[in-house]
């Protein structure tokens, strides 16, 4: 599944994400994954998910160029079958 | 996106471990052939409650997620409960290794009842001959017993954990299936000639046939088994296992012994890749971070006599433990190279020659038997 630019996502809750020198490690407390994110603009792009609308606004407020938003979906959709982001519940 | 393969990056060291192993005691109820740990005898030296707590306040701090308490038998120690709830309790999951005696009606239900905490029983044999050859008498039912106690409590998928010897690796389905049994999960890893397996190896260790033997069983299995990653000098025979696929030791690995010694991964308590002390100035974290013994376990790594071998980016020289225990040289093959550069190898050691694992806590034979001491 591919997650949507204007999903509006979040960082799963039970997820802890600790910095590193390549980007960060994020380790799932629920379904004991231990992931790698590779690059320090993933780690701020899911940092800051939940600070804005719709993915394509994390990635603006980001400042993650354009050209370079098809290989972001591809990692926050990875990411989201991972479980370490998930859809934010809309009900509020 | 990244810069540098992230396989590359990792060797240079992480900020803080990913796989912690905390032997929380010397004391054990089993004496197994092959314990790395040479587990027996309780070590008056080992970390006290208060100790061991601020231990874990310190790995709290440095953001490890999870860690792996092993021994010994890590339910020998009186504080067991007290020590998993006060971590799980900081954010730090547990997974602990067992040999399941412990493991009654009540204590199951205790387990089960706890978050972020998982269970590895130990088990060599899917038989009690094969099984208790290694772990000895009784152990076999010990655990079946524990793995009963569990899945009747409700905890879910525990972890079924196989060192894999010559001697069982023909029962490699049948494991599968046990754990396929009780829901279970499988967890298989390499034997290694550390502690007490350094005596034992060389009449254990899966042989050359059966190496390859593995790697189709591994390939066939993939995801679905656990490896610890310890299996990847098997590489050389193909495409590469599921894992990391290189030595984690002092880069993304640690061990800390029961008396709070800083050793670079399980398999090598010996002086030799001692870091440091958890009761040092600075603790943990220092040692972790400036040990000049991890320090140079994160420079690259020479190829050594490996060099002028194609297989050597997939196996990466193989196990530093299961040469350095052999006697064989870092910079040279694994003792089970699949190229049979190992066995090689093995041939030009002199005898007794081996590094002798750095302590021993095996109990002494009695010859008088003596009541059982509950102190």
């Amino acid at each position: 599944m591919t997650v949507a630019l204007d999903s509006s996502l979040e960082l799963h809750p039970q997820v802890a994400v600790r910095p590193e020198p390549f980007g960060a490690l994020a380790y799932h407390y629920g379904n004991r994954r231990l992931i790698f994110l590779k690059h320090p603009d993933v780690v701020s792009v899911v940092k800051n998910l939940d600070q804005h609308a719709t993915l394509a606004d994390t990635l603006h407020a980001c400042g993650v160029d354009p050209d370079r938003w098809s290989s972001f979906v591809s990692a926050l959709s990875s990411l989201e079958s991972s479980e370490i982001v998930r859809e934010r519940a809309t009900t509020r | 996106m990244s810069v540098q393969p992230l396989v590359e990056q990792l060797k240079g060291g992480l900020d803080a471990p990913i796989c912690l192993t905390w032997e929380l005691t010397y004391a054990c109820n089993l004496q197994c052939v092959h314990c790395l740990s040479s587990s027996g005898q309780r070590d008056p030296r080992e970390l006290s409650t208060a100790e061991a707590k601020h231990v874990l306040d310190e790995l709290r701090d440095l953001q490890v997620f999870y860690i792996n308490i092993g021994g010994g038998e890590p339910m020998v120690r009186r504080d067991f409960f007290d020590l998993v709830e006060y971590s799980v309790g900081n954010g730090i999951g547990v997974k602990f290794s067992t040999n399941g005696a412990f493991i009654d009606n009540d204590k199951a239900r205790r387990l089960a009842s706890m978050d972020y905490l998982d269970i590895q029983i130990s088990l060599d044999g899917v038989d009690e001959a094969t099984n208790d050859a290694v772990r000895g008498a009784g152990s076999y039912r010990m655990a079946r017993t524990a793995m009963d106690e569990l899945a009747s409590a409700g905890f879910g998928p525990f972890k079924i954990s196989v060192v894999v010897t010559r001697h069982n690796v023909a029962q490699l389905d049948e494991f599968k299936a046990l754990a396929d049994s009780y829901g279970a999960q499988l967890r298989v890893t390499r034997l290694r000639p550390a502690g007490r397996g350094a005596d034992s190896w060389h009449e254990l260790h899966p042989t050359l046939g059966q190496q390859r033997q593995i790697y189709d069983w591994l390939m066939a299995n993939g995801e679905n088994v656990l490896t610890g990653d310890s299996f990847f000098h098997l590489n050389a025979l193909g495409d590469p296992l599921p894992g990391l696929n290189m030595c984690g030791a002092g880069r993304v690995v640690c061990l800390i012994d029961p008396i709070g010694d800083v050793y670079a991964c399980p398999f090598v308590i010996h002086d030799e890749f001692r870091a440091g002390n958890v009761r040092d100035e600075g603790g943990f974290a220092k040692v972790w971070k400036e040990s000049d013994l991890f320090r140079s376990l994160r420079e690259p790594q020479s190829a050594g006599a490996c060099a002028s071998c194609g297989s050597y980016d997939a196996c990466q020289g193989g196990c530093m433990a299961a040469k350095f225990f052999t006697g064989l040289p870092l910079d040279g093959p694994d003792p089970e190279c699949v190229g049979g550069e190992g066995e090689h190898a093995l041939q030009s050691v002199v005898p007794g020659s081996a590094p002798k694992p750095a302590m021993d806590h095996t109990k002494p034979v009695r010859l008088v038997r003596k009541p059982v001491s509950t102190s």
